[in-house]
Order: structure tokens, then sequence, then C-alpha cells
């Protein structure tokens, strides 16, 4: 089965990009055929030469980015991109929500509807479809979150991801708080599952770990890049039976959001290091799957400057004290090992009921997929997607921001312009209040 | 990609045009060197083949035949607008671009405003017409005036409100260049008052520069390639007053002036015309810098000033770039921004430079910054792969800042000391349509601006609790 990625905005068409390079040359690694032949069909297609194409609509509302990335494609020499599934105007929506929402999208609908439609058709048979943005922009945001709704519309019974970027919290936008709002608060409404990775963490995932100094927005990308290959990538679940699973953002969405309450994955990978250094380095199960725990207990992003003292509630604190301030409490996670020995990898420590809700199984919250095929270099990797409370405090801030700002009426006017009202904004805010609530309240 | 359109109006706007176009056509050489009229140069330049018979212009990707400024010159006498067409940009203007009378304004706003402005009204309105017919995506107008003479400020501001009566969907951006307190015009600070109202009410952002602030900048930048220290060498053409590798050979009086001024133009439309990591299109500025409609005046701010000719540090030199860009002996008017209060700042880096330098340097700066409580995050970024020409990094800082109330005050003040003894009243008050009410309008205008500006600044260093939070019901 196959994925259909829409990449919307720089940010989307950016890391998007590192994405089909990542996902290409991995499977391309080694002789594994299967592993390597379920890959392709999920994101490329093959065209009568052999080339490989990757299965993606790009959009913008200006041209330089969209331009850039499938010229880099090209370049790379591996794959590249559809000759007409791109689509970009001149002048982008200015970094305004209402822009790309009410102008941008409803004008370019039919033009984008109809890039996605052929690309389906495209497919044998469709898992589902991505889309990917950032939030903070006006394209991204606006365009990504009316795309969104199209989709919905038009594949009332596929499964939609929506990938995230998170801006960083020091702000590159000023109005992105309002642009944040108005996305989440509108996409959690229409998709199955809204993965987001936060630009700081990210950030200080190249900096700590894999010692890069002057950072580019590329060497950010390809820590995405990786960590999203390491979901996307074929492998073996519960119930496939020995064969790569056929759907993974069906089967990933089942494992992770069984509530429309909760919809928020965040991610976290170990180990990752600088390529120097993992030559040197021997990694084992025990020892990586400690440590991903504890970093999801205790909710660190990355495998440095972890809290060992965050331990799981006991039964009797639970009900006294809901959660301990930095015990961070799951709904569900999904686990995904792969690399060497992975059969022999002892997973029960993120089996404890004590890591999640009350109201839900253990055996329900928490899933687990493996590959024997090493990931990206690494000859053990562990890839952990959560829907937990880890996302809990970066969108209060982003909301309490938003907030303050609206409270002044600040920038209000740029918005109205285009044919948002301040209702509407009170609107959005409510519902992420009301999200804000749900997460806080998980014991 | 997207075209702006430059307005340059009176003797300042014209000669700081002039400058922009040389520098504008240095920039492009350098970095475009196939010959090929590219999407970058059509932002500002027309491509335009003289043997075809309708004089037509050239799609992009083909060579480049003549280029043509996207400009329309308007002044009141010639002098000005002929120099340009005896020099070298000639080549880059067509006579339909162009709008001259004889005599001037005479340093009279309500002669430029209201005489020219009404003469000249539909003349203006066809050539802004033509010069937008020639855009597939008009994104900006960039109009550059002098606020203290007649024709720049009067008429240009004039042109003002016809850009957008004409075409109100185009984001209008106004560099303005304020007089200095010595300014030779005795009537300047009646043209500035009158002027300001209008840019307050019509223009998306504005960008305030001070003659003075100008003059202070080149006299430093002298006195540093004079002091001939060793080691302390700069390159002649990476110093930002420099017109090296122009067209134009002498410099006039203004050309170093007006060079700072170019060059800020440059930079603000840089991200528009070459690709980066983090592009900043030109409908990005007002979206992120003004925050209230009428708040929209930008202090600018331009760094490196000059390029030492030794390159050893340059890390150092890159981080030195961010802080400079705070002080105030780089800001384009006299003020203080550090010491007064940030509604939003954006940084626009060109050149080699990574989101890992613009993070660090927030980080650095941030907390010797005071920003307005609901904006304390307030940066707007921009990353432009294409350095200017001579230097292997630039920025471009645009604050709006509480800073320009001193300088909105002072002009405030020297009008009220001409108006009290009714001084040059009648020259005004004699052009048909004038009337003294818009004297009166005009101070009330700009002094509510002030009061603007002193309630945020109030806010200043207090602690303003978080707005409460929506509850919900459970
Ligand atoms: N991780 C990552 N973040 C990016 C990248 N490019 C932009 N961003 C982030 O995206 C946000 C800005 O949004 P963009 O994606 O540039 O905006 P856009 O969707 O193109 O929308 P407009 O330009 O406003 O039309 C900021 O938070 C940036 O940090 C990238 O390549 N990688
Ligand atoms: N920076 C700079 N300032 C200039 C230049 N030319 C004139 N000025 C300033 O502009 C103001 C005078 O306005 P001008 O632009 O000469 O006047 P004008 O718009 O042509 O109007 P009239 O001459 O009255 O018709 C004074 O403050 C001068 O110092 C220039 O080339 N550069
Ligand atoms: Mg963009
Ligand atoms: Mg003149």
């Amino acid at each position: 089965m196959s994925i259909v990625t829409v990449q919307l905005g720089q940010c989307g068409n950016q890391v998007g990009h590192e994405l089909f390079d990542l996902l290409c040359s991995d499977a391309q690694q080694g002789q594994r055929k299967l592993y390597s032949t379920a890959s392709c069909e999920r994101f490329f297609h093959q065209t009568a030469h052999g080339e490989l194409v990757a299965r993606a609509v790009l959009v913008d509302m200006e041209p330089k980015v969209i331009n850039q990335s499938i010229s880099r494609a090209v370049k790379g020499g591996r794959w590249r991109y559809g000759e007409s599934s791109h689509f970009s105007q001149k002048q982008g929506s200015g970094n305004n929500w209402a822009n790309g929402y009410c102008v941008h999208g409803p004008r370019h609908r039919d033009v984008v509807e109809e890039l996605v439609r052929r690309e389906v058709e495209r497919c044998d048979r469709l898992a589902g479809l991505m889309a990917m943005m950032s939030v903070a922009g006006g394209t991204g945001s606006g365009v990504g979150t009316y795309v969104t709704q199209c989709l919905r519309d038009i594949y009332p019974k596929s499964f939609i991801l929506n990938h995230l970027t998170w801006p960083y919290g020091t702000g590159e936008v000023i109005v992105q708080n309002y642009n944040s709002v108005l996305t989440l608060a509108h996409l959690y409404q229409l998709s199955d599952a809204i993965l987001v990775h936060e630009n700081d963490t990210v950030h200080r995932i190249c900096s700590q770990l894999l010692n890069i100094k002057h950072i580019s927005f590329s060497d950010v990308n390809r820590v995405i890049a990786h960590q999203l290959g390491s979901i996307m990538q074929p492998a073996l679940t519960a119930d496939s039976h020995g064969v790569y699973s056929r759907n993974p953002l069906g089967e990933l969405v089942s494992a992770l959001t069984c509530h429309p309450e909760y919809k928020l994955l965040s991610v976290c990978t170990i180990p990752q290091m600088s390529s120097s250094s993992i030559a040197y380095s021997a990694f084992s199960w025990p020892g990586l799957l400690k440590h991903l725990r504890q970093m999801l207990i205790s909710n660190t992003k990355m495998e440095e400057g972890i809290d060992w003292q965050v331990r799981p509630p006991a039964g009797s604190e639970r009900t006294r004290s809901l959660t301990g301030p930095s015990f961070n409490t799951s709904l569900a996670n999904l686990l995904i090992l792969r690399g060497k020995d992975v059969y022999s990898a002892e997973t029960g420590g993120f089996e404890d009921p004590a890591l999640y809700t009350s109201w839900l199984p253990s055996e329900e919250a928490f899933n687990l997929w493996k590959s024997p095929v090493p990931f990206n270099k690494y000859e053990k990797s562990a890839t952990l997607v959560s829907n937990s409370q880890a996302l809990l405090r970066p969108l209060d801030n982003m909301v309490g921001k938003a907030w303050n700002m609206f409270a002044s009426r600040a920038y209000i006017h740029q918005y109205i312009k285009f044919g948002i009202s301040e209702e509407d904004f009170l609107d959005s805010f409510t519902s992420l209040e009301q999200v804000i609530s749900s997460y806080s309240q998980l014991c | 990609m997207t075209q702006s359109v430059v307005v340059q109006v009176g003797q300042c706007g014209n000669q700081v045009g002039c400058r922009f176009w040389d520098l504008a056509l240095r920039e492009h050489a350098h970095v475009n060197k196939k010959g090929l009229y590219d999407e970058a140069l059509s932002s500002f330049f027309r491509n335009v083949d003289s043997r075809k018979s309708d004089g037509g212009a050239c799609g992009i990707g083909g060579r480049i035949q003549h280029l043509k400024a996207r400009a329309v010159l308007v002044d009141m006498e010639e002098g000005v607008v002929n120099e340009i067409l005896q020099g070298p940009l000639r080549e880059v203007f067509d006579s339909t671009q162009l709008l001259t009378d004889v005599s001037g304004s005479g340093n009279n706003w309500a002669v430029g405003h209201m005489t020219y402005g009404s003469a000249y009204r539909e003349q203006i309105v066809d050539k802004l017409r033509k010069a937008v017919e020639h855009c597939d995506c008009l994104q900006c107008f960039f109009l550059i005036h002098s606020m203290g003479g007649g024709t720049g400020s009067g008429l240009g501001t004039r042109v003002l409100s016809l850009l957008e009566e004409e075409f109100p969907e185009v984001c209008r951006i106004v560099t303005s260049i304020y007089p200095s307190a010595e300014d030779d015009v005795i009537t300047s600070p009646y043209n500035s008052v009158l002027a300001m109202r209008e840019l307050t009410e019509h223009a998306d952002c504005v960008l305030p520069i001070e003659n003075q602030s100008l003059v202070d900048i080149v006299d430093k930048i002298k006195r540093m390639s004079h002091s001939g220290k060793p080691g302390l060498v700069i390159k002649r053409d990476s110093t930002i007053i420099s017109g090296q590798g122009g067209l134009s050979g002498a410099e006039k009086p203004f050309d170093a002036m007006n060079n700072i001024v170019a060059n800020l133009l440059l930079n603000i439309t840089s991200s528009a015309r070459f690709e980066g990591s983090l592009n900043m299109d030109l409908n990005e500025i007002a979206m992120n810098l003004v925050p209230f409609p009428r708040l929209h005046y930008l202090v600018p701010s331009l760094t490196p000033l000059y390029t030492l000719a030794d390159v050893s540090v340059p890390t150092r030199r890159l981080d030195q770039m961010f802080s400079d860009a705070f002080s105030k002996d780089h800001q384009l008017i006299r003020a203080d921004p550090k010491h007064s209060l940030y509604l939003a700042c954006a940084l626009m880096v060109r050149g080699n430079a990574q989101v890992s330098d613009l993070r660090r340097n927030i980080e650095r700066l941030k907390p010797s910054l005071p920003f307005v409580s609901w904006n304390q995050e307030g940066w707007k970024t921009g990353l432009c792969s294409v350095p200017p020409v001579g230097h292997s990094h630039s920025l471009l800082a645009l604050a709006n800042n509480t800073c320009v109330k001193p300088t909105f005050m002072e002009l405030r003040d020297r009008f009220t000391k001409l108006y009290r003894k009714k001084a040059h009243l009648h020259h005004y008050l004699q052009v048909e349509g004038m009337e003294q009410s818009f004297f009166s309008e005009a101070t009330n205008s700009l002094s509510s601006l002030i009061e603007e500006y002193h309630h945020l600044d109030a806010t200043k260093g207090r602690l303003m609790p978080d707005a409460p939070r929506l509850s919900i019901a459970r």
C-alpha cells in the first residue's frame, strides 16, 4: 500500500525533500529485497525506465523553495519528484494564516485536488495521506489546513496524518502563535493524527547529540527525516504474521489515537549521534530501551540530561495527586525497533500499566513494531511515538502567548482583512483550551 | 516571483533612487554570471528588446537585452532628472516613466500636494498604471522621498494616497528622509508634519531615516578608513557608502549618504529576489512588524557598515554584526532602541549564516532588549543566501520601537516654534485648496501618534500579568 504526501509551504517542502531522500537511501542500502520493495512501493512509483518518482505533491504560494527541492532531488540522482506534481504561485501567504486559509486555499483548491487525485490514482492501494507543513507561516499553516479539509471531504475513509513543525519558542515569525492556534484548532477536527516536531528540540539534538557547530535547516530536517523514516519504513506488527505491515498510517492511527480528544503525537528516537561516533559505539537493547523508557516518563525528548529521579506513581498516589508534576502520563505508545537481534529485545518496561491512564488497558495502550533491518546506518535503533502529555507544555505556552497578544488585540486587523473574525479566534482558543484540559487531566 | 515598482519623488527621492538603481545593477551583475534575464532580475527590471517594433518585453530565461527599471520618476523641476538622463543610468529609464515640471514646489508642501497634485493627477496615475501593467505579480510599491522640501513631501504623499486609491491590494513601503535640525529649508518642519499625517494614514510601512544619522555614519566610515592603522585596512568596495563597481563614476555630495539608503532597499528586498533557507517576502514585513495599523514606523539599522580587509575570526565578526545592529550608531535615525520599548523586530540576514547563528544571537541579545509584554518573543527572521557585493554577510534590522517618539516630538517642537509666530504661513494658505485646518489636523495626528507610543512606553519595565485564560466548562 502507498502513502501520498503533500508538502506545503517552505518548511513542508524542505522537510519533505529530506524525508524522501532518506527513505530512498535507506531502502537502497544493502541486499534487502523485501524491505526495499515494500518501502519503494510505499513512497515511490517507478517509471518505465526504472526511475523512482516520489508519491508527493508539492504546494507553495511562492516558487523559490519548490524549484530548489525539485532540482536538488534531480541533482541527487537517485529519485525525483513527478514532472507535473507541483503547484506554486508567485507570492507567498505573508505569514498570514487567514490569507492562506481564506484566500489562497479556496482559489487554488481545484488544481491542488487534481494533483493529489492523480497521485492517488497511481497507487494500487492507498494507505493514506500525509500533509507536511509548519504551523508558523501562512502557506503551510493556512493553505495546509484548507487542503487537509478538502482531502477530508474527498477521501472521507482514508487516513490523514498531519506532520507539523512547531516553531522555535523564541520566535521567527511574530504571529507564529496565532497561526499555530488557528492551525491546530482546525486540524483537530479534520486529522486522524497530528505528529509534531518542535524545532527547539530538534535543534538541541543537532547541537548536543550530533555535535553540529553551524546548524542549518538541512541539519534540522535530516533529524526530522530520520525520526519520521524510522516510523514509516516497513516493519512487522503484532498481527502482520511475519510480513511487512500493509498499512503503516492506519496502524499508526489505530495504535495511538483511539480517542478524538487526544491526537497529538510526539516522537523520540535513540540513538542519535554523529556518524563518526557511530563506528565506535556499541548498543544493547536493554540499555537503549531503559533510556528510552526514562525519556518517556520524564518527558525528555532526547538522550541527554535525562532525569532518572522520575518514577511512575504508585497505585495509591495516583488518585490523590493526579500525576506528579514531572511524570509524563501516556495515553498510548508505539515502540518501533529496528536492527540486529531485534527479536531478543525485552519491552516489558513499556507495558507497565503505571505508565498509562487508568481507563485504557495497557495491552491496548502499547504497541510494538519490529524490523530486523538496520535503519539508516544505525545497527540498532528505537523510536517511540507517544500520545502523552509530552506536548502539553509547549502547547500551553503557545496558546498562552497567543492569548496575551489577543488580549491587546495586536495584529488582529491583519486577519480581519482576509475574513477571520475575533469570534473565529475565540472559537479556536476555546477548542485548544479543551485539548489542554483533556491532556492535563490524563491520569 | 513578484515585482516591485519604485516611485521616486522630488530631488532627494530621485537622487536616492538613482543610487539604488546603480547598486541594484551592480548586485545583479555580480550574482548573475550567465547574462540571462532571471526571476531575480525581473523583480526590479524589465528586459526589453528594442528591435521588436512594439518594444516588447522578453520573457524569463532569455538573454538580457535592455534592462529597464520598474520605476516612475517624478520631480517638479527638471535639474535632477535631466542629470540622470545624461548620466550612465539613462539607458535604464524611458521617457514615458518620467514626469517633470520646471519650477519646483519651492519647499512648500501645499504647492506639491495641492497644486501639482491636482494638475498632474491623471498623468501620474497613467504612468503608475503603465508600470503596473508590465508586472505579472506586483507585490509592493517603494516610495522614496524627503520630508523637508515641497515636491517629495507634498506631491510624494499625494502619490501615496493615489497608490492606495488605485491599487489598494499592493503593499506601500515608504522610505522617508527626515531633515536634520540644521536643515537649510526653513519650512521643513511644516512640510514634515503635514507629510507625517499622510504617512500615518496611507502607508503600510514607513522607514524613517534622518539625514543627520546618514551624515554621522559617513563621517565615521571616512574617519576609520583614513585612520590607517595597520591591520585595520578597510576594503574600499565593501563599505556601505561606496558605489564602486557601479556605473556611476565621480561621486556627488549626497552620494555616500544615499548609498546607505540604497543598500537598505537592496537588503529589504533581497529575500524576495534571491533564495534562502528561510525566505522573507515583502508582504511579511507589515504582517510581522505592524501590530496596530498606525504604528507602522520601522527604524532601520544596517550592519556591517564596513568590512575590515583581514578576515580573521568569522564567528566573532558575525556576532559583532548582530550586536552592532542594536547599537545607537548603526541606526538610521538618531535613537536608542535598546533603551526604549520594542513592539517587534525583524532580522534579515544575508550571506553565509545559518539558523544556529540566528538562535545564538537572539538568545544572547534578548535579555538586554525590552519587548512589550504581549510580544516578548517578537522576532521575525529571514535568511537569504546571497550576500551583498563585497561582504560575506550582512544584517538589516527593522525595529518597531518607541524610540521614534523623540524624533517625532522634536519635529513637533520645531513645527510649533514656527507656527506660533505664523511664520511663512501665508505662503501655504494662498495655495488653492490649502486651509489652516490642515495644520491643526496634522499636528493633532502627530500628537496622537506620539501619545500612542507614549502609552506603550509607559508599560515598559512594568510586570504585566498574563491575561486570564479562557476557562472551559467540563
Ligand atoms: N525544521 C524546519 N523548520 C522550518 C524550515 N523552513 C521553515 N521552517 C519553520 O517554518 C516556520 C515558517 O514557516 P514557513 O514554512 O517558512 O512558511 P510558509 O508555509 O512558506 O508560509 P508563507 O511563507 O508565510 O507563505 C518557522 O517556524 C520556521 O522555523 C525547515 O526547512 N525546517
Ligand atoms: N539624503 C539626502 N537628502 C537630500 C538629498 N537631496 C535633498 N535632500 C534633503 O531633502 C530636503 C529637501 O528636499 P528636496 O528633496 O530637495 O526637495 P523637493 O522634494 O525636490 O521639493 P522642492 O525642491 O521644494 O520642489 C532637505 O532636507 C535636504 O537635506 C539627497 O540626495 N539625499
Ligand atoms: Mg514561504
Ligand atoms: Mg526640488
